[in-house]
């Protein structure tokens, strides 16, 4: 599904990916592990198409798309869809009206017209009470003056409505407490499914307790260093990532 | 000849027809007329007028209507859907068919301006040119001169309105017409009101209103006062408010500005006793070439009073908008809070605003603060909506309506907030029209 080859990216002339390969199937859910600065938020942020990183090298094809020559909206339509590690407050734009124009705007590009308003409704309703989020949220400007667990949560209720295939969550665990925790871990067990992969980007290893990766890869200074299974995390919270500097040194 | 001749000659055949009146309307009608005459129509050297031209107004031939015809059924297209104690004007003459005061309590007088002349109501005639004299500017002493419609209202003390009183101006199309109506509003002590003036009209009328409204708030009294101007495109509209307020008194404006060619508001708040508090919120949307300006005021004249103002400029295409905000505080006016905020959007590289914010000190333990920005969007917002898949014009559609949202969340009246909305949704260029996303929310509340 995500092929990332030998990629290397710079921002503002400093390298910080160097030589990333990564390859993502359909069905599985891999978590990039690695200490600060290893890289790990420019992977997702150069595959979301954010501006600023510069691609000298390598390249990274979506279901055989090339994506680096892609809009940054033509890469969520075509079911690349980012969850922020600090998502972004958008004063005075309804949750209503983000859901309603991505969802159209997904539809739109795979040819299909807009869902009718009682159905949006429905399923909204539905992902919401999922997320253990009150419909009040739908009026809320998008994430202004949400408490840091309510933003996760609001991110995983734009990947139930909008069903990407491939969900990269970025920090997703960063400044929730444990009933949050569960329930976002919940919502992104949720999206677990034969045609749809997830790329959860941690520190901690807290967070795969609740969503079990099949793959585990230590990113370190710009490369991956080790792949494994989930014990392979449990390793690194035992030993750090030291260890496995050293071990790759 | 002179732009004021016109004017003169309209005003001349006009008094010849006018019947048996009070003698004090006459006279000040003449003070207005010779105060029109000597001072003619303000320049672009006049510093109040420094961004407006009026020329289009001076040099426009307009006659004043005979009458208020106008459809019902499009009459009730215009209307704002709210409950409300209605008056009704067409090109500024009384319409009683399109009017409904039932159920109005007696504790509350809401009458045309005319009614009050023919009654020679005797509460009329000492209020009226208070606040507005006929030196404030050439347009209120061009309203004076021609000063015989418009609206009374007076709210008895400790009387909470139960329903918005709306006032309602349609503009009519046809040969080009002039109104100049004249608000009187006095709320008692301790009584609060909802007043809402409401310019709407026929897509090819090109009409010149020039209104004044002058409000007393008594000691303690409440207003919100909602101004929505949605003019048709080719109309002139100019607007001189002011307010007078006393101790506790809490005076709300909403003037929300979408239509007309040519708009020039005038808003001064006088706060007069202790604890008196005024709230300016705007939000005026220009495109085409379409020329918005509005000056505001505020007045400290007594210690411990508080202003807060909030205005937001969107222009589009060859708009321009022009905002100067004044705050002045008078010797001694200590320990007030004047705060005034000011911003705008340009969406278009012809697009112009002229902002000037002025703070004028006499006090030394004041609090106060202004600001004005002008710019283009949040480029990392706009991130964040294309990662979610829409389209780089949806998302600055949609921070667009977010900015106007920013005003709009504090009109308390949903009708109005709604009917904004939808109007700036779409008025967004086509590419990121979002009228059919914002029915569709609306839609949902209901």
């Amino acid at each position: 599904m995500l092929q990332v080859n030998d990629l290397h990216v710079t921002v503002e002339g400093k390298e910080i990916l160097k030589g990333l390969t990564l390859t993502i199937n359909a069905g599985e859910v891999h978590a990039i592990m690695g200490p600060n600065g290893a890289g790990k938020s420019t992977l997702s942020a150069v595959i979301a198409g954010k501006d600023g990183y510069e691609v000298t090298q390598g390249s990274i094809t979506f279901e055989g798309q090339n994506v680096l020559e892609m809009e940054i909206e033509e890469r969520a339509q075509a079911g690349l869809l980012l969850g922020f590690q600090y998502p972004v407050e958008i004063p005075g734009v309804k949750n209503i009206y983000l859901l309603k124009s991505a969802l159209n705007a997904q539809r739109a590009a795979r040819g299909e017209g807009e869902m009718p308003a009682p159905e949006f409704m429905k399923l909204v309703k539905e992902k919401l009470g999922f997320m253990k989020m009150d419909a009040s949220f739908l009026q809320r400007a998008v994430n202004e003056g949400f408490s840091g667990g309510e933003k996760k949560r609001n991110e995983i209720l734009q990947m139930l409505v909008l069903q990407p295939k491939l969900a990269m969550l970025d920090e997703i665990d960063s400044g929730l407490d444990i009933d949050a925790m569960k329930v976002v871990a919940d919502g992104v067990n949720s999206l677990r499914a034969e045609e749809r992969a997830i790329l959860l980007v941690t520190h901690y290893q807290r967070l795969l307790d609740y969503i079990v990766p099949d793959k585990v890869h230590v990113l370190v200074d710009g490369r991956i260093v080790k792949t494994g299974d989930a014990e392979l995390a449990k390793e690194l919270e035992a030993n750090g990532y030291e260890g496995i500097e050293e071990s790759v040194a | 000849m002179s732009d004021t001749q016109t004017f003169l000659d309209t005003l001349k055949a006009r008094s010849q027809q006018r019947g048996a009146e009070p003698t004090w309307i006459a006279a000040r009608r003449q003070a207005g007329a010779a105060r029109f005459e000597a001072m003619g129509f303000p320049t672009r050297r006049d510093e109040e007028w420094k961004y407006t031209d009026v020329r289009s107004i001076a040099q426009g031939n307009f006659a004043l209507a005979d009458n208020a015809e106008f459809s019902q059924a499009s009459a009730a297209a215009l209307t704002l859907p709210l409950d409300a104690y209605r008056l009704t004007f067409v090109n500024g003459v009384y319409s009683a068919a399109l009017s409904n005061l039932d159920g109005l309590p007696d504790s509350v007088q809401v009458m045309p301006l005319s009614k009050a002349l023919t009654d020679n109501h005797e509460a009329v005639g000492g209020p009226l040119g208070r606040l507005t004299g006929v030196d404030f500017s050439t347009f209120a002493a061009l309203n004076t001169a021609f000063m015989e419609e418009g609206a009374v209202v007076r709210i008895a003390p400790g009387t909470v309105v139960d329903k918005p009183i709306l006032l309602q101006f349609l503009s009519r199309e046809g040969a080009p017409v002039m109104s100049h109506p004249r608000i009187l509003v006095e709320v008692a002590g301790r009584s609060e009101a909802t007043l809402i003036e409401h310019y709407a009209g026929q897509a090819d009328a090109a009409n010149f209103t020039n209104v004044v409204a002058e409000l007393m708030l008594d000691r303690g009294a409440i207003l919100n006062h909602y101004k929505l101007q949605e003019a048709p495109l080719g109309d002139m509209h100019v607007a001189s408010i002011h307010v007078e307020q006393s101790r506790d008194s809490r005076y709300s404006s909403y003037n929300l500005n979408l239509g007309g060619a040519l708009v020039r508001n005038d808003l001064i708040s006088d706060l007069n006793g202790q604890g008196a508090e005024t709230n300016f919120y705007g939000l005026f949307f220009g495109q085409g070439r379409q020329h918005v300006d509005n000056h505001t005021k505020v007045n400290h004249n007594a210690p411990l009073t508080f202003s807060n103002e909030n205005y937001k400029g969107i222009l589009d295409d060859r708009a321009h908008g022009v905002f100067n905000g004044k705050v002045y505080v008078k010797r001694d006016s200590q320990k007030i809070e004047g705060f005034q905020s000011n911003q705008n959007l340009l969406l278009s590289d012809r697009a112009h605003i002229d902002a000037k914010p002025e703070l004028e000190i006499y006090a030394d333990d004041v609090k106060c603060s202004h600001g004005t920005t002008t710019g283009q969007l949040d480029e990392e917002a706009i991130y964040a909506l294309r990662t979610r898949g829409i389209d780089e014009a949806t998302a600055r559609g949609l921070l667009t309506l977010a900015f106007a949202g920013e005003v709009l969340e504090q009109v308390a009246l949903d009708a109005i907030a709604e009917r904004v909305e939808l109007a700036v949704a779409g008025k967004l260029p086509e590419r990121f029209n979002l009228a059919g996303l914002v029915e569709a929310a609306v839609a949902l509340n209901d």
